[in-house]
């Protein structure tokens, strides 16, 4: 049932609500996810984008509400199961594993799609579906030249390549970015924004992104949060105009430079 | 590959040493080198967790001693077992053991992970020690070794006599040390090197971790099984103190002191410890005193264990293009750095 059939959304969220305690982080969110579909959530800090991005993969149990993914309901899935669906994320903070190489990374993850890794005896390095997925997430992701180099020696804007191409490399549906561009420079973000841009064709992607060129130049739909709440959602044009969006930005004050990103963006 | 690789070319130079060791050597020194090589096994077991698996166990003795009470327990009064049956059953018992801790124990981490393998294993001990079975807590005797008796009268080899029980200690060690390299290697051991560095990102990726570390848990169960057979074996005496926490300890800290996650590192601690032990014990009764500070200059001296040695005198003279994962498994500077990042 995983394919990308144009009835199914590839995510379909309704009434999402998860509370630490007192606190609201996530409150009755809806959001839909066409195949093929770049999805941003934006948001003033601790607005719950990331929340909401640990609920849809599984890292949190959400206290109410339905996520379906390419028609399966998954609320409550532990995170390598809704992984294993389809699901690939990626992490604010590079969430490699430093000391090995940058094709061992990938292999890794690819091997997470085998049926089993429960063999003991035979050589990783001489099974080959795992290498090949790997190969082709690190050309994919450009990085192919860097690929036996050991992560940590990686520049910054590479290893946030690398942890996208580790997503790749277990052949995802559903890819779910939270902030891949997160402190990269204007030349890295470019050529991060050229891979998203090209993932989008296969991908179903739900992107939380601080950087409103990037989110406006990708993005097919905008869902705005604000303090757990949806505050607006639509194509870029109608969010750019939305005076709820304004208000609620304005009314952060903290994010006064995101708002003056908003109007360069117009 | 041609590379001058520690964890090929060390062990064969050692094996070879040793194999040259009850020509040159004493019944004593035959006899020492013997303990020391089944608790090489017992190191190397603990080592696929802590250093390959980062789950440190302070409960390892727990499946060193059920095996060697199996035998105990299997072994007739005034005869002797047969290996053949009483090894794979004594290393059967450590495994179920293992498998039942691990399924409750893998449930926690950190610090408290520590705690309960710790729990455990001092449950067997008072279980061992109180309740009065196989001796209690005066332990039992095992009057004759277990004969390695094969179907046709056939009889490989004596553990009665010293040197042929030398020449097994030394094929279970070299035997071990192969097996878990080659685990290491395999997807299985590429996994469990994940679950060490990130745990959350393997699960992120897809990875039921749960399992991969209970099957690691069970495997070095059964290998540390290995080592309290023979070790009974060795010694013909088994009582509740092979299950007691600072066996554990000690076997932890041959594991730090050698280097974690190379196994040679594990098993050139178990040389050294012992050794050292051996020479201290020699020289003073207050041994103790002098163990402890050869400890703690050890350990700030040589962050990275005895193995480090090697691997920066290596380390200077070539520098491979890129460190294997499985083997730079201390890398202090790497940690910082993944720290740094997060």
């Amino acid at each position: 049932m995983r394919d990308m059939s144009p009835g199914i959304p590839a995510l379909s969220v309704r009434g999402l609500t998860k509370r630490f305690g007192g606190l609201l982080a996530v409150a009755d969110v809806c959001l839909d996810v066409a195949p093929g579909e770049i999805h941003a959530v934006i948001g003033p800090n601790g607005a719950g984008k990331s929340t909401l991005i640990n609920l849809l993969s599984g890292d949190l149990r959400p206290t109410a509400g339905s996520i379906r993914i390419n028609g399966t309901e998954v609320s409550g899935w532990s995170a390598d199961r809704v992984a294993r669906l389809g699901v690939g994320r990626s992490y604010q903070r590079n969430n490699i594993f430093p000391r090995f190489t940058a094709f061992e990374n990938c292999r890794l993850a690819a091997q997470a799609r085998l049926p089993s890794s429960m063999r003991f005896f035979r050589p990783a390095v001489s099974i080959r579906g795992p290498q090949e997925q790997a190969e082709h997430a690190l050309q994919l992701a450009g990085l192919d030249r860097r690929a036996d180099l050991p992560a940590q020696a990686l520049s910054h804007g590479e290893k946030r390549l690398l942890e996208i191409a580790m997503t790749l490399a277990t052949s995802p549906t559903l890819l779910l970015l939270d902030e891949p561009l997160a402190g990269t420079g204007a030349e890295e973000a470019a050529g991060i924004v050229a891979l998203l841009k090209r993932l989008a064709a296969e991908h179903a992607i739900v992107l939380v992104e601080h950087d409103m060129d990037a989110v406006f130049s990708l993005a097919d739909r905008i869902t705005v949060m604000v303090d757990g709440i949806v505050v607006e959602s639509g194509d870029p044009e109608t969010v750019r105009n939305s005076a709820a969006v304004q208000e609620a930005y304005l009314g952060t004050g903290e994010a006064d430079h995101e708002m003056g990103a908003f109007a360069d963006a117009r | 590959m041609g590379r001058l690789s520690p964890a090929l070319l060390l062990p064969l130079l050692a094996v070879a040493a040793l194999a040259a060791g009850p020509l040159v050597a004493g019944t004593f020194y035959v006899q020492l080198l013997t303990k020391i090589m089944i608790l090489v096994v017992f190191a190397m077991s603990l080592d696929l967790l802590v250093g390959c698996a980062g789950l440190v166990s302070l409960g390892h003795a727990a499946y060193f001693g059920v095996a060697a009470y199996a035998l105990a327990a299997l072994s007739p009064q005034y005869e002797a077992a047969n290996l053949w049956l009483t090894l794979p059953a004594a290393m059967a018992v450590s495994a179920l053991a293992a498998l039942v801790i691990g399924f409750l124990v893998l449930r926690t981490s950190g610090v408290y992970f520590i705690m309960a393998t710790l729990a455990f294993a001092q449950m067997l001990y008072a279980f061992f020690a109180e309740s009065g079975v196989i001796g209690g807590s005066d332990g039992v005797y095992i009057y004759s070794k277990p004969e390695a008796l094969l179907p046709g009268g056939l009889k490989p080899f004596d553990l009665e006599r010293t040197t042929d029980f030398y020449y097994v200690a030394l094929a279970a060690m070299a035997g071990v040390y192969v097996l878990l390299r080659t685990i290491l290697h395999s997807l299985f051991g590429r996994v469990l090197v994940g679950i060490r560095d990130n745990e959350q990102r393997m699960r992120s990726l897809g990875f039921q971790t749960f399992r991969y570390k209970l099957a690691a848990f069970v495997i070095s169960g059964a290998l540390a099984g290995l080592a309290g057979y023979l070790s009974a074996a060795q010694f013909g005496f088994v009582n509740p103190e092979l299950l007691n926490w600072h066996r554990s300890g000690e076997v932890l800290m041959m594991v730090i002191l050698g280097g974690m996650g190379s196994l040679y590192g594990a098993a050139l601690g178990a040389f050294v410890l012992v050794l050292v032990e051996d020479v201290l014990g020699g020289l003073t009764t207050h041994w103790l005193l002098p163990m402890g500070i050869f400890i703690i200059a050890a350990v700030f001296l040589l962050p990275e264990g005895i193995a480090g040695l090697w691997r920066s005198g290596l380390g200077r003279r070539r520098r491979p293009a890129a460190p294997d994962p499985v083997e730079v498994a201390t890398d202090a500077a790497a940690v910082e750095e993944a720290a740094a990042d997060a």
